[in-house]
């Protein structure tokens, strides 16, 4: 039998960044609020403090900033006609755990979705009609427009220093910007990062080609800055140790500086760690969340009542613990209805390896898991994808990320791997190798979907959530067109004919055991119907409308940007909602 | 396997003494080499205790077999060269054996309850076994073959370039072993040379921080905030590059 706990006012599940934006936005009312992590407490010093936190055996390699696999995983298969297994090893995404969650491992570009990504559906039948969209693909709007969230977009940035350039001010094109962004109304507060030489030759190129170069958005600080809550932040270090790392300088914005010493400013605020949320407790009639029942350290199974529950988990935590909870309808992919596990999406990639002269010199260790620059001439509706055949776009970029010799010690194809000749082909391309790599947008479809799984369970007993997902043709064909770009892009650098080198990150079906990226979207999607969504334009549930949920998994597709822009403004608008709207009336807000 | 190798390993088995013929000769001969190996191991044990190491000698995980495949193993995919030593001779076995025996190498964040079964391809490893576990079995395999197939020669015991020719082999997974997928098999154990090559020192393997000195890469203690315009494809490099241990 659970420990019963003394009720408080919230539980957030998560110290990542849509809870620790609740806790935050919540520590002026004072109320009793309980946020659950199941990692371990971390934080800038000691954990981050260097040299240790450059261990890239232990951060890149063994992911200690990863989720403990032996305690929870997914089970996976590509159709429903296979028998899903579980994801045993580290594999295609790498979902944070400890204090922070991903965004204290992440690699910091910040984006804005587009205009068009936040109505994928209504804006593809605007301008193309509704013969476009395959019968299969389950295409949909967001419940909330560009225009509503830039504030929010707004917020975050500010909240995270971001580095970047604007391209479009109130309308007004920007140059140096992205000439593609929807209309903002603040320049970045800060500005971009020092360009790394192969930036700027991707610049030249891609200008060249006639596209619209621009740095990426970065959550790695070109400067020191303090954000409007008083918080500092450093200027980046350009070490190179981001992706999978936490930053020692605090240049890398992350929940656990950014957000949680702000919560803890309400004295009624408590962090438990080590502390797994496993079910959302419901009242009789299944209406109304009472709490959650968590696990701690000792394997002591402790109930915590709540008048509200925020779930702020990773994708697959906040899908599992709704299927697993039985809250709102489980999504039937024979019959195209329910709502939870729902327009699932992955995301699609490749590029071209290109080989520079050898007076040329890229210093690869010299950069930031963000620092790039990236053309959006091929994004978004930005281009016309219908006379390419399918929906969606993709950015496409260079980067200078890492050169640490562990994860990074190219050569290029056709080079021994290792043996006589191995060492030499490292030697001439270590210094001398850059990659355009493209990121694709998945539209979502019926047979990609999370349930949970019949024969697998996870350490705490509950059967594991399954995720069946593979390449629909529509994201095949973008991701061999977006290749062609990159290697048309990679010729235009050396000058030369790059044979063979672009490539899709995938060919065939979709394969789980190898890392490609941590954007996931859908399973608890947002919308305007409840008949194909789980929660209403404030990410509150229809059934349970105590229950608010957070995170990419309230996407209804992917884009071809990086989710962390919306999702941080996305957790402001919720919060905003939670401590305007609803703590005055609570109920329903649709 | 070359013709003229297969002769010359032949000749050299008799040379030995080791008959063929005999059942129980196999082992004798893998008792025999493991001896060998071993002994052949421990300048590359002991060179770990020198100036700049970080790790004591000696395997904790690796029995004398074990040991003597792994070196082998790693001085074939890492071989001396005017680029650097060889793979024994930078700790890369070591590394290796003192990573089979971490929380790591018993699986320990790992998914590893039942049922099993082998999947498609796309859904990633699925077998019973740990990383330490895999190797072990693995190296077992890939000795009974070649004792199978080649009357009794451990991996460790054959030449050079028959080395190399069985570890393309098994790497183009054209190789068959009875207890584990060859390709998973070879894949752990490449990454883990790969990783005893380039990690940071203070895991026991890249000694004297060859690899980083090879290829120029300055360690983990630079910052290159005022750096990155000012270098701009001009090479940025440092006498010797700093690692954890230089900077704890």
């Amino acid at each position: 039998m659970a420990t019963k706990l003394p009720a408080v006012d919230v539980v957030i599940v998560g110290s990542g960044w849509t809870g620790g934006i609740v806790a935050k936005e919540l520590a002026p009312t004072g109320l009793k609020v309980v946020m659950f992590e199941r990692g371990r407490p971390q934080d800038t010093v000691p954990d981050f403090a260097g040299p240790q936190a450059h261990d890239a055996l232990k951060y890149s390699r063994r992911l200690h900033m990863v989720q403990d696999l032996s305690q929870e995983t997914i089970t996976f298969r590509n159709s429903m006609d296979q028998v899903a297994l579980p994801i045993r090893q580290h594999g295609f995404y790498w979902p944070g755990t400890n204090v922070g969650g991903s965004g204290a491992h992440w690699s910091g570009l910040t984006w804005r979705w587009s205009e068009w990504e936040h109505k994928m559906r209504s804006g593809t039948i605007g301008k193309y009609g509704k013969s476009l969209i395959p019968e299969d693909m389950n295409l949909q709007d967001w419940p909330i427009s560009y225009d509503e969230l830039e504030p929010y977009y707004d917020r975050f940035e500010k909240v995270c220093g971001i580095s970047g350039k604007a391209g479009n001010l109130k309308g007004r094109k920007v140059a140096g910007g992205n000439p593609f962004e929807a209309p903002r109304q603040n320049e970045y507060p800060t500005p971009p990062m020092t360009a790394s030489h192969v930036m700027t030759l991707f610049d030249k190129a891609t200008a060249n080609l006639g596209y619209h170069p621009f740095p990426i958005p970065t959550a790695n600080c070109s400067q020191d800055y303090v954000n409007p809550d008083g918080i500092a932040l450093g200027q980046c270090h350009y070490c190179g140790h981001c992706t999978a790392f936490g930053c020692e300088a605090n240049a890398k914005a992350s929940p656990h500086f950014l957000m949680l010493p702000l919560a803890r400013k309400n004295p009624n605020f408590q962090l438990r760690t080590n502390a797994t949320v496993v079910k959302i407790n419901l009242d009789s009639d299944g209406k109304r969340a009472t709490g959650v029942t968590y696990v701690d350290a000792r394997g002591r199974e402790i109930e915590q009542p709540a008048d509200l529950v925020v779930l702020g988990a990773f994708v697959t935590g906040n899908v599992h613990l709704m299927l697993h909870s039985g809250i709102g309808k489980p999504y039937d992919p024979k019959t195209n209805t329910g709502v939870i596990g729902r327009n699932y999406a992955f995301q699609g990639g490749g590029g071209a390896r290109l080989l520079l002269d050898s007076n040329t010199f890229t210093n690869p260790f010299m950069g930031s898991g963000a620092l790039g620059s990236w053309i959006d001439d091929f994004n978004g509706d930005n281009y016309d994808f219908a006379k390419a055949g399918y929906i969606g776009g993709g950015g496409i970029s260079i980067g200078s990320n890492s050169g640490d010799p562990l994860t990074y010690h190219p050569t290029m194809p056709g080079q021994p791997r290792w043996g006589k000749g191995w060492k030499k082909a490292m030697v001439d391309a270590y210094h001398h190798v850059a990659g355009v790599s493209h990121q694709g947008a998945v539209m979502s479809y019926r047979q990609n979907y999370f349930d949970l799984d019949p024969t697998y369970r996870d350490a705490f007993g509950r059967p594991m959530l399954r995720l069946t997902f593979d390449w629909q043709p529509n994201e095949q064909k973008l991701m061999a067109a977006h290749s062609a770009v990159c290697q048309r892009i990679a010729e235009e650098i050396t000058g030369r004919k790059e044979g063979g080198a672009g490539m899709p990150r995938s060919f065939g079906h979709f394969n789980s055991g190898f890392y490609q990226t941590t954007h996931n979207t859908g399973g608890v999607v947002f919308g305007d119907d409840p008949k194909t969504s789980a929660l209403n334009k404030y990410c509150q549930s229809w059934d349970v409308p105590n229950l608010f949920v957070l995170g990419s998994c309230v996407f209804p597709q992917n884009a071809g940007r990086n989710p962390t822009g919306p999702v941080g403004a996305l957790a402001f608008w919720a919060a905003d909602a939670i401590t305007k709207k609803y703590l005055k009336r609570p109920g329903a807000l649709v | 396997m070359t013709e003229k190798s297969e002769t010359d390993r032949r000749t050299l088995l008799k040379l030995a003494g080791f008959g063929v013929g005999m059942a129980a000769a196999p082992f004798a001969a893998a008792a025999q080499d493991t001896h060998a190996g071993h002994q052949m191991a421990m300048p590359a044990a002991n060179a770990a205790q020198s100036p700049g190491g970080a790790v004591s000698p000696g395997y904790i995980f690796l029995n004398p077999d074990e040991a003597a495949f792994v070196e082998a193993f790693v001085d074939t995919l890492i071989p001396q060269d005017e680029y650097s030593d060889k793979g024994t001779d930078l700790g890369v076995a070591i590394f290796i054996d003192r990573q089979l025996d971490s929380g790591w190498g018993n699986g320990d964040r790992m998914y590893l309850q039942g049922p099993f079964q082998e999947g498609t391809p796309e859904q990633g490893y699925q077998l019973k076994l740990t990383p330490n576990q895999l190797v072990r079995v693995g190296i077992a395999d890939v000795n009974d073959h070649l004792r199978a197939s080649n009357g009794g020669a451990s991996f460790d015991t054959l030449e050079e370039a028959d080395r190399i020719t069985f570890v393309t082999a098994l790497e183009a997974g054209k190789i068959e072993l009875p207890s584990v997928p060859v390709r998973t098999f070879f894949n752990t154990l490449f990454q883990l040379a790969m990783d005893g090559f380039f990690a940071d020192p203070i895991y026991g393997g890249n000694r004297g921080k060859a690899s980083w000195k090879m290829l120029g890469y300055p360690g983990v203690g630079e910052m290159y905030a005022d750096k990155i315009a000012e270098w701009r494809n001009r090479p940025y490099r440092v006498d010797e590059p700093l690692s954890i241990q230089d900077l704890s």
